[in-house]
């Protein structure tokens, strides 16, 4: 496969400063002196522009007794500066027919503003001001904090499902941060305060540790010289790393069963794999392939109705209601690649566990078809079309990329490296990754429900 | 508008998998289309109906003198057997996408809740002869995405396909095997049944989607309405091939269907395909006319126990149709309420003044007939009716003393100012195009919304809303545990 390395480009053009650096098609790379990297993907389509904050911190960079701290941040910075005090940000934004919002993940916080291009300016302004200058309120704090626990009642505690996923990520790993919800758990939610609030933004909301994205219908210089108004006086904060917390190596299959009142099992299986890593050259990384051969897999398993699992698993054994395949490729430490599922009716957990396990030992065991190859490669190639319409999530690739360590180019190869995948290199990865050693199996065993009983009433609806 | 399972939904799981997606984000209230927050927080707000809640939103002239768009040109003519086509052309992307969509959602259900979501998804489980494999192969190999949904008004099947000359013409030529012949074997009827009530046990571990079903079932009593569009363990238990292959003769027929096109091809290529997958539908006839919405005589309270630690509130009343003369003061009046995301009463008063619910909201949902007005929150059972007394006492001021002038100045500037971004993309102008088709709005549409918006005034929002909203007669639905189960509980 053809890559370049890109990192010692990275360290070189920020001596370049303000020069554009790639001039891809559409996406132009800039540096201010202050570290703010600025990427700027021009779609003339509609006369529109988003702006995206991306900081490189997220429930992967907290520990315990912290966690939740990034997300709740990201509420708190809803909640005012000296020069935009508390609900300004969003009237602002609304006055001016924007949407804005903001959203934590395990490797970052992003906020978002969405205007027509000519308003660009007014994001850029609200966004600079409170990279540096976030007031964090006591009052509004009490406030918030409860809105994040009914946050993660909502989200998490109310959903069996999703209460399972905590609870699996926490048991499938024991030392990286991953095992973190980024919701937070609620004891560390019950005992956060605005001072943890306080040496967490001061950690790490800084231009040297953000990537401004825009992407629409603008020019890239004319882009360069409002960041360079609005982001350009900001002081850089310390270089910021955050420590190196791996994954020890997995020595058996973990077994985990949650007990929650529920109508229906739910079972996810979970096995450690690679990720994308930022040397991606073949001279560098000769398992570079790896990622992508991974991706082809979760492809032939679940890329629709013709994948593997709806063809054999929901209609021909019919022994699963519903199910699933998903891997993650890109993000900055080692993730997973999960399968889960409901057992049809009349079927237990058991054989659904079973019949994904054959099919692992299929993929292990036999080449993929041509025809299968061909389907995947072909819905990649079109996927990469269809993506286009949203710009948005061409922003959101962009920012998602830097901020987990590689490069925006893996954007323009990713179709290439997938495309380059044999039947031989599925197997590969199959036999190598999707193996005992590496998996956690999580099962939801349902517990009655209250009986659902309904009380009719006329008058008022405070008597309860 | 229930979403069974659209394409859209099916590919952005998909990247959203290959980023590692998982977030949290600040404010699950979602007013805007974008595709991707928007599945992100799946938010009430936008599950319930999904299809329909992103166009109530609306477009204006920008306030500011910046750049004016046009809105797209929307070409409209008929194929040979009378289907009415709408069709967009952007030409910057190598894409198009087609949904014929059918008068023959769940409102026409009759006796059988769950028959329309039931026909509509067993389409492509077998169809000319062709097993299930062989049809979704038909479309996934060529890179194309076949989706089909009903909602409570209308079905939509839809194809989006690369423009590549080789892989459209075959990817139409296996929509039409399944528009028009699908073949509903026995087998498949069983195993999507099976699915459906797998489905219809799953929304009961739900706390959102048991209080949505029992919201409107107390809203619209005897409507179709009042039906979940999945059916009822009964209904679809008792629902067989001759029910699906009657519905399917009866309401996917060309009398009954219209075509909305937006991608790059050009309008005689469009003229082509729409003749073509027209072509082998009978031509059948119009669907009868339905009953309307009755109003409420009396408010209407509904309690339901659910092991849930939050208890989910909803209030409302039948709403707002389509096509209604007060579409635009109920659309904006709602907007200062509850619909205006981060800076509505509803948002402040709940969330923000005190803590009470992670998202607080109002919305008119528009239908054919009255579709309903909902507010709600949801939050720890112990504080549940403190929470109501706050939510019911703002509606009922809001219905009272209406908006401020600088409420409404700041609503018109919002709804106004986004207009670029109502239709920044093929997939939000499809959108449109199907909602303008379908309900009959007049073609200039979007042209017009601006002016519309920005002629209404605080008496007419007043008005409308004191009208519409009789406070007297809502419906309050609760879902949670009850005072009794929550002394129990351990911590």
């Amino acid at each position: 496969m053809k890559y370049s390395y890109r990192p010692l480009k990275i360290v070189l053009l920020s001596l370049v400063l303000i020069t554009p650096v790639f001039a891809d098609a559409t996406v132009t790379e800039f540096r201010l002196e202050n570290g703010l990297k600025l990427l700027v993907k021009e779609d003339h389509r509609a006369p529109i522009v988003v702006t995206q904050v991306w900081y490189k911190v997220g429930g992967s960079y907290e520990h315990d007794g912290i966690t939740g701290l990034s997300h709740v941040l990201e509420h708190m910075m809803f909640k005012g500066t000296e020069k935009f005090p508390d609900g300004a940000f969003s009237r602002i934004i609304a006055e001016n027919g924007g949407s804005d919002n903001a959203f934590t993940g395990p490797d970052y916080t992003a906020y978002f503003q969405t205007l027509e291009k000519s308003r660009l300016a007014i994001s850029f302004e609200l966004e600079a001001d409170r990279m540096r200058f976030l007031s964090l309120p006591e009052t509004a704090f009490a406030k918030e904090i409860e809105v994040v626990k009914e946050e993660r009642r909502w989200r998490t505690d109310d959903r069996p499902q999703s209460y399972l996923y905590e609870v699996a990520m926490a048991t499938a790993f024991q030392t990286s941060p991953y095992r973190f919800p980024v919701i937070g758990w609620m004891q560390d939610l019950d005992n956060m305060t605005v001072a943890d609030l306080s040496v967490w933004y001061k950690k790490w909301y800084a231009p040297n540790n953000a990537t401004l994205v825009v992407a629409g219908d603008v020019k890239p210089e004319a882009v360069l010289t409002l960041a360079k108004k609005y982001f350009g006086p900001l002081p850089a904060g310390p270089a910021m790393t955050p420590k190196s917390l791996k994954e020890v190596a997995q020595k058996g299959t973990k077994r985990v069963t949650v007990k929650r009142p529920a109508e229906l099992p739910y079972l996810m299986m979970a096995y450690k794999t690679p990720v994308v890593k930022p040397a991606d050259g073949e001279a560098q990384n000769p398992l570079a392939w790896e990622p992508y051969a991974l991706e082809v897999l979760a492809g032939i398993l679940d890329g629709g109705s013709s994948a593997r699992i709806a063809s054999r698993l929901i209609r021909g054994a019919e022994v699963a209601a519903g199910a699933s395949a998903g891997y993650r490729m890109i993000s900055r430490l080692d993730n997973l690649f999960i399968l889960s599922g409901t057992p049809a009716k009349g079927k237990t957990v058991a054989a659904l566990e079973t019949a994904l396990r054959n099919e692992l030992l299929d993929l292990q065991h036999n080449p993929v078809s041509a025809e299968e190859l061909q389907r995947v490669k072909a819905q990649v190639i079109s996927s990469d079309v269809y993506e286009k319409d949203s710009v948005f999530y061409q922003a959101m690739i962009l920012g998602i990329l830097e901020t987990v360590g590689l490069s925006w180019h893996l954007a323009d190869r990713y179709v290439d490296n997938v495309k380059a995948i044999t039947a031989e290199q599925v197997m590969m990865v199959a036999k190598k990754y999707l193996v005992d050693d590496r998996l956690t199996v999580a099962v939801l065993d349902p517990q009655p429900m209250t009986s659902q009983t309904q009380r009719q009433q006329r008058g008022d609806p405070h008597d309860r | 508008m229930i979403v069974k399972r659209t394409f859209t939904n099916r590919f952005i799981q998909r990247l959203l998998h290959r980023f590692s997606v998982r977030v949290s984000v600040r404010h699950g209230g979602f007013r805007h289309n974008l595709s991707l927050p928007t599945l992100l927080c799946t938010h009430k707000k936008t599950t319930i109906f999904n299809g329909i809640v992103k166009f109530i939103l609306s477009v204006v002239l920008l306030t500011s003198g910046a750049a004016i768009q046009a809105a797209p040109k929307i070409e409209h003519w008929q194929t040979k057997n009378g289907v009415a086509v709408y069709y967009v052309y952007t030409p910057e992307i190598p894409m198009v996408d087609l949904q014929v969509v059918f008068d023959a959602g769940s409102s026409r259900d009759g006796d059988l809740p769950g028959l329309a979501t039931l026909t509509s998804g067993l389409l492509d489980q077998g169809a000319g002869g062709l097993d299930a494999d062989t049809v979704s192969t038909g479309f996934e190999s060529l890179g194309a995405v076949f989706g089909a949904s009903a909602g409570y008004d209308f079905a939509t099947v839809q194809l989006r396909s690369l423009t590549d000359d080789t892989l459209l013409t075959a990817a139409i030529e296996n929509f039409k095997r399944v528009l028009s012949k699908p073949d509903f074997p026995e087998a498949a009827l069983a195993r999507h049944r099976a699915q459906r009530l797998i489905g219809i046990q799953a929304k009961k571990q739900s706390p959102s989607a048991v209080a949505k079903d029992a919201f409107m079932r107390a809203v619209y009593q005897s409507h179709p309405y009042a039906n979940p569009g999945e059916g009822t363990q009964a209904s679809v238990s008792a629902i067989g091939r001759r029910d699906i292959t009657a519905f399917y003769q009866q309401y996917y027929v060309a009398n009954n269907a219209l075509i909305a096109i937006v991608g790059a091809i050009d309008r005689s290529h469009a003229e082509k395909i729409a003749e073509d997958i027209t072509r082998d539908l009978n031509p059948g006839e119009k669907a009868e006319p339905l009953p309307p919405v009755n109003n409420l005589h009396q408010a209407h309270n509904v309690f339901i126990e659910h092991p849930s630690t939050q208890t989910h509130i909803l209030i409302g009343q039948p709403g707002l149709k389509r096509d209604d003369l007060d579409y635009f003061p109920l659309y904006v009046g709602n907007h200062i309420l509850g619909g205006g995301g981060m800076v509505s009463r509803l948002f402040a008063e709940v969330r923000e003044k005190r803590g009470l619910s992670y998202s607080a909201y109002s919305y008119f949902s528009p239908m054919r007939f009255a579709g309903p007005f909902i507010a709600g929150l949801q939050t720890k059972t112990e504080q549940a009716n403190a929470a109501l007394s706050v939510l019911m006492e703002n509606i009922k001021s809001y219905i009272e003393t209406g908006p401020t002038e600088a409420e409404l100045i700041a609503a018109k500037k919002n709804i106004t100012g986004s207009y670029p971004m109502r239709i920044d993309s093929n997939a939000k102008i499809l959108g449109y195009v199907v909602v303008i088709a379908y309900y009959k709005l007049p073609l200039d549409y979007l042209d017009t919304f601006n002016a519309n918006v920005d002629a209404v005034t605080i008496d007419q929002i007043k008005r409308a809303f004191s009208q519409r909203l009789l406070p007297d007669k809502l419906v309050t639905v609760m879902v949670g545990a009850s005072a009794e189960k929550q002394k129990q509980a351990p911590k």
